[in-house]
């Protein structure tokens, strides 16, 4: 079956080319397929499939990917739209080494991972 | 107990207990889950060595299990990151599963003493926390992303540590998403539970029949209506997720509530005579709708293929949707019940 694909036109994924030497970092570590290669050139092939991990922005050497990253998670979203906190499922937390930018913490989540 | 240059390793096997996978049961309803843990620090898989892989994971004690069984007949090193009980993803997301946990673990564990080589494996997902060149730089371990799937691990091991495109991209099986459902059902019917009751003893009023033949019509029928619109949100919507129309899980969900509020008006259909009841079971055809579609809206966080910029998009919309259809199915039904 084909990649379940969520809203068109939202994710915030910008790649800068200057920065970017093409060394396949980012490939390997998204999950959804959305950078591709050829001819030793990367860009954004799949935009909307992005779910705005930012593993690539992370991972990136060269600092060449931004994206604001987080959890989509609606309930992450209502909590923190309440000021809960503490509860055991999501809200969007301030992120330990980053200064400044919301990343989530979700709850259950997908327990596919190992 | 394993003696190595850095102290006794505990030692671990691939073989899950009957306990182990009682204890996956439960989390799965969400029974105990946020003390499902192990403790942070390395273990023995099998009989490593200095050579031996070194495969990193979060104190979660699922995602733990999951690796060590994956790896029946293998000799490995794990190094369970404190990640306060969370999976590896979601903890990497918060950035619990980070690179300053990972430096610091490596460090205070002396993997550089126990094992001759530099090379550390960590899963993919858990890339949203891990700057993996950072990582190089302080520790001088090479982190390698291994496969998303614990199940891909004795492949890429055999494979000199390649993955194939499929191990790298995250699947959203029915069995993926099935395997969610309870904790979402868990957790939605908490709230069925204390509004049932309170629409039970509602649904007694009017009619000429006295309060209690008429809750045990009207009231009874409220109560499978709203366990209806709890099954339509939590249980079929997301298995019928790629199915449904619409991008919006808020759409999926509410589609799933009409069709399943046709259901619930044919099976009260030999009842209904006269505006009262008209009314009565065109206000489950807004409720049941918007109860769903704000179940469904919450398996977003559940999903794995959205993203927070879509979800903020969805929620512009689908919040006033569920309440102005909340509200308009609450006056229908009350109504229904002052003509009655
Ligand atoms: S990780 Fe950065 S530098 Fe490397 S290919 Fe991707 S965008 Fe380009
Ligand atoms: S944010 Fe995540 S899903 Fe989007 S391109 Fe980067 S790695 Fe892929």
């Amino acid at each position: 079956m084909a990649n379940l694909i969520y809203l068109k036109d939202v994710v915030t994924l910008s790649l800068d080319e200057g920065k970017c030497t093409g060394c396949g970092m980012c490939l390997v570590v998204c999950p959804q397929e959305v950078l591709v290669r050829q001819n030793g050139k990367v860009w954004i092939g799949n935009r909307d499939a992005c779910m705005e991990c930012g593993a690539c922005m992370r991972n990136c050497p060269f600092g060449a990917i931004t994206v604001e990253a987080g959890v989509g998670c609606a309930a992450a979203v209502i909590n923190t739209a309440l000021g809960r906190e503490g509860s055991c499922r999501c809200i969007l937390e301030r992120d330990e080494e980053k200064t400044g930018e919301r990343l989530p913490l979700a709850g259950p989540g997908p327990g596919a991972c190992y | 107990m394993l003696q190595t240059a850095v102290g006794p390793v505990p030692e671990v096997t691939s073989t899950l207990s009957w306990r182990d996978l009682w204890g996956h049961f439960l989390a799965r309803w969400g029974v105990g889950r946020m003390h499902f843990t192990v403790d942070p620090g390395i273990y023995a898989l099998g009989r490593p060595g200095q050579d031996s892989p070194v495969l990193v994971t979060a104190n979660y004690k699922m995602s733990f299990d999951r690796l060590r069984a994956s790896l029946p007949g293998k000799n490995a090193w794990i190094l369970v990151l404190d990640t306060k009980g969370i999976n590896v993803w979601c903890a990497a997301g918060k950035g619990t599963f980070g690179t300053r946990n990972l430096v610091h673990s490596i460090e205070s564990m002396r993997l550089k003493e126990l094992v001759s080589h530099r090379l550390i494996i960590l899963p993919q997902l858990g890339a949203p926390g891990v700057a993996a060149h950072l990582v190089s730089k302080s520790t001088g371990f090479k982190v390698i992303y291994g496969p998303i799937k614990a199940e891909d691990l004795p492949a890429f091991l055999d494979g000199h540590f390649h993955a194939t495109p499929e191990m790298r991209k995250k699947t959203f099986t029915t069995w993926e998403r099935a395997v969610l459902i309870p904790v979402e059902f868990v957790t939605a019917l908490k709230w069925t539970l204390i509004v049932a009751p309170v629409f039970f003893l509602l649904g007694g009023m009017g009619g000429p029949e006295g309060f209690w033949a008429t809750a045990m019509d009207s009231g009874l029928f409220a109560v499978y209506a709203l366990f209806t619109a709890l099954a339509a949100g939590v249980i079929f919507t997301p298995l019928f997720l790629p199915w449904l129309p619409g991008r919006a899980f808020t759409l999926k969900g509410m589609c799933m509530g009409i069709l399943c509020a046709g259901c619930l008006a044919l099976y009260r259909g030999w009842r209904i005579e006269g505006w009262p009841d008209s009314l009565e079971i065109l206000g489950w055809f807004f409720l049941v709708p918007a109860l769903a579609g704000y179940f469904a809206m919450n398996f977003t966080g559940a999903s794995t293929y959205t993203s927070l910029s879509g979800v903020r998009k969805e929620m512009k919309w689908a919040v006033p949707a569920e309440i102005g259809a909340g509200i308009t199915g609450l006056v229908l039904w009350l109504g229904s019940r002052l003509l009655a």
